[in-house]
């Protein structure tokens, strides 16, 4: 660690570990109750469940996002953060209003919770993700306003680099998107429109930024490739993740009453989409065979090829899979877009925030890398949650194939809840799938406590390759 | 990636890339604005419906049903529940009044909302107007 204020990711990312754990135990719940139907009814209804299960995510991977900016941008800006005081407050209050909003989930009816809030001045509720109750976003706005303020301050002031800039620009995007969360038509095409302003411009937008800045950080510093190179494919990433992610949103404008040329523009724009995801696999991969020196973490440089991987496979090619109109005419609201919204969260999102969360927490501990015996239980934690995502992805997949054929395709279309029902055994598999990532989120908390025999303080050059 | 093509090309294209793409967007957008009123059904949008709305947000309905296809895949589409019941605001109604509040023993089970008369005209309302949204022929039959 160069820079001293580059310890306050430490609280941001201890935050979001343990904000992921409760996403994932609502997770194993939310699935329970796909297969048990009055689990925990009417306690914890599915609606409940679900909205603490994504609201979570939502909350943990901004605080991982917040976490990676301040470890990174010191470095690259070459001085301190303009404000660690700041960076504080700001921790405890997004925490304090984030625990606020998911209890109250939980301990009030959400029309109740509606009702104290003042939904009816500015009615923003009850709308997928953006459950919030108006006050919290405003609570949202402001933390991420006054966070982007202390990163665009440090960045503008400091050197500037490719990857702090592109940061920067993801950050922003973020703040100025999520303002379209308090826009909620009377005409529910018009808030199905701008609804979508937030939720597909963040992560197949503004997010892919920020995903992009973080994994040539790593990069960077785990292979030690020269900046030009690494920054040159980071622009070219962004490029292809605006040039189709941006009139890709289409692909969401299929079927909620948006005129009929959204079908052409959302189908060859979002078939494109997968190019950046692609671009990052081999950008992952090229980087780490041209390395010039051995990092000892390698669990860091495991976490940055799984991103490049999984994201491809999750966002890229599950997204594909269904994101033709033709195709999307069958697959749209079934378990298709499950399978796909779960592996290219993990892949893209959660992968890359545990990527650098990997590679930061032992320099913020004070060593270089953790032990092996450490990384060793660190990597065997990569393998089970990504291999039970991918499991919990094909077997919701599969859900979703005998779902579009029952309900939709066949000739004598089944009704919903007798379809639901005959999906059971896909949705049992998924559920102890969704069990062993649990397990692997634990052996991945044990990580951080096992000991072992400390490494070198520094990295060993290599020589250098051969040049091609 | 070869020397030929340098870092500020790789910029240029991401600069003058996401600019078009953006203007593009935009005007996109404006004509969608101008073409909506011939698919959105907006012409249907009476206070009854608008209160529907706003109790399908404030009961957060989209947490377990779907609504064109967005929202959570535990409970049926409500897009086309209308047609689905028969074109009847009243059968929407029953149903939503005949919720067991305990549940259904190892079953899914909508709550017991205890909405009055005038909260299930709206709802029902807001569910007749989504109805008539021209959705391209979405979804494929009337199972949704």
């Amino acid at each position: 660690m160069k820079y001293q204020s580059q310890a306050v990711a430490k609280l941001y990312f201890i935050a979001a570990i343990g904000l992921f754990v409760g996403q994932i135990l609502f997770g194993v719940i939310l699935g329970l109750q796909y297969v048990i139907g009055d689990f925990l009814f009417p306690t914890i209804p599915f609606n409940v469940a679900r909205m603490v299960h994504t609201n979570l995510l939502i909350v943990w991977l901004l605080f991982g996002f917040m976490g990676a900016s301040y470890y990174l941008v010191p470095e690259e800006s070459q001085r301190e953060i303009h404000s660690v005081k700041l960076a504080k407050w700001l921790f405890w209050i997004f925490l304090g209003a984030g625990a606020l909003i998911i209890l109250s989930y939980l301990l009030i009816p959400y029309a109740r919770l509606a009702e104290l809030t003042g939904n009816s001045f500015l009615p923003t509720m009850g709308r997928e993700f953006l459950e919030q109750p108006t006050i919290g976003k405003i609570g949202i706005a402001v933390v991420c306003t006054g966070f982007l303020y202390n990163i665009a301050v440090t960045v503008l002031s400091g050197r500037k680099t490719v990857i702090n800039m592109v940061l920067l620009t993801g950050l922003l995007g973020l703040v100025v998107l999520w303002l379209f969360s308090f826009v909620n038509p009377e005409n529910l095409v018009l808030d199905k429109y701008y609804w979508w302003w937030v939720v597909h411009l963040w992560v197949e937008g503004v997010w892919e930024l920020i995903l992009g800045s973080l994994l040539a950080f790593v990069l960077i510093k785990t292979t030690g490739v020269d900046r030009e190179v690494i920054e040159k494919w980071l622009y070219l990433i962004i490029a292809m993740a605006l040039i189709t992610g941006i009139i890709g949103t289409g692909h969401h404008y299929f079927w909620i009453g948006t005129p009929h040329y959204w079908l052409w523009f959302g189908s060859v724009f979002s078939a494109l989409e997968p190019i950046p995801f692609f671009m990052m696999t081999l950008f992952a991969f090229n980087m780490v065979n041209k390395r010039r020196r051995d990092h000892p973490n390698k669990a860091a440089t495991l976490w940055a090829l799984g991103t490049g991987v999984m994201a491809f496979l999750g966002a890229g090619v599950w997204g594909f899979l269904h994101t033709l109109a033709p195709v999307n005419y069958y697959t749209h609201g079934t378990q298709i877009t499950a399978a796909h919204g779960h592996m290219a969260f993990y892949g893209a999102y959660v992968m890359v925030v545990l990527c650098i969360i990997s590679y930061a927490m032992p320099k913020m501990r004070g060593r270089v890398a953790n032990s092996n015996k450490a990384q060793v239980v660190e990597m065997w934690s990569f393998w089970m949650m990504t291999v039970s995502m991918v499991f919990i992805t094909l077997f919701l997949t599969a859900a979703g194939i005998l779902q579009v054929y029952l309900q939709r395709m066949s000739d004598a279309p089944l009704p919903f809840m007798v379809v639901q029902e005959k999906m059971e055994f896909f949705y049992w598999m998924r559920e102890v799938a969704g069990v062993v990532f649990l397990i692997g989120l634990i052996v991945y908390l044990v990580s951080f406590f096992v000991k072992g025999e400390e490494l070198p303080a520094v990295a060993t050059e290599m020589k250098a390759p051969a040049v091609d | 990636m070869k020397e030929a093509f340098t870092k500020s090309m790789a910029r240029n294209i991401y600069y003058g890339g996401s600019l078009f793409f953006v203007l593009l967007f935009l005007g996109l957008t404006m004509d969608t604005h101008r073409k909506l009123p011939k698919t959105d059904n907006s012409g249907a949008i009476t206070e009854q419906v608008s209160h529907g709305k706003r109790l399908w947000e404030e009961n957060n309905c989209i947490g377990c049903h779907t609504l064109l296809g967005e929202g959570a895949y535990f409970a049926p589409e409500l897009g086309n529940v209308y047609s689905r019941y028969g074109n009847s605001t009243e059968a929407i109604k029953a149903f939503i009044k005949s919720r067991p509040p305990g549940g259904i023993p190892g079953r899914r089970s909508m709550p017991q909302f205890n909405f009055t008369e005038e909260e299930l005209d709206a709802i029902a309302e807001f569910l007749k107007y989504t109805d008539g949204i021209d959705t391209q022929d979405w979804p494929p039959n009337i199972q949704g």
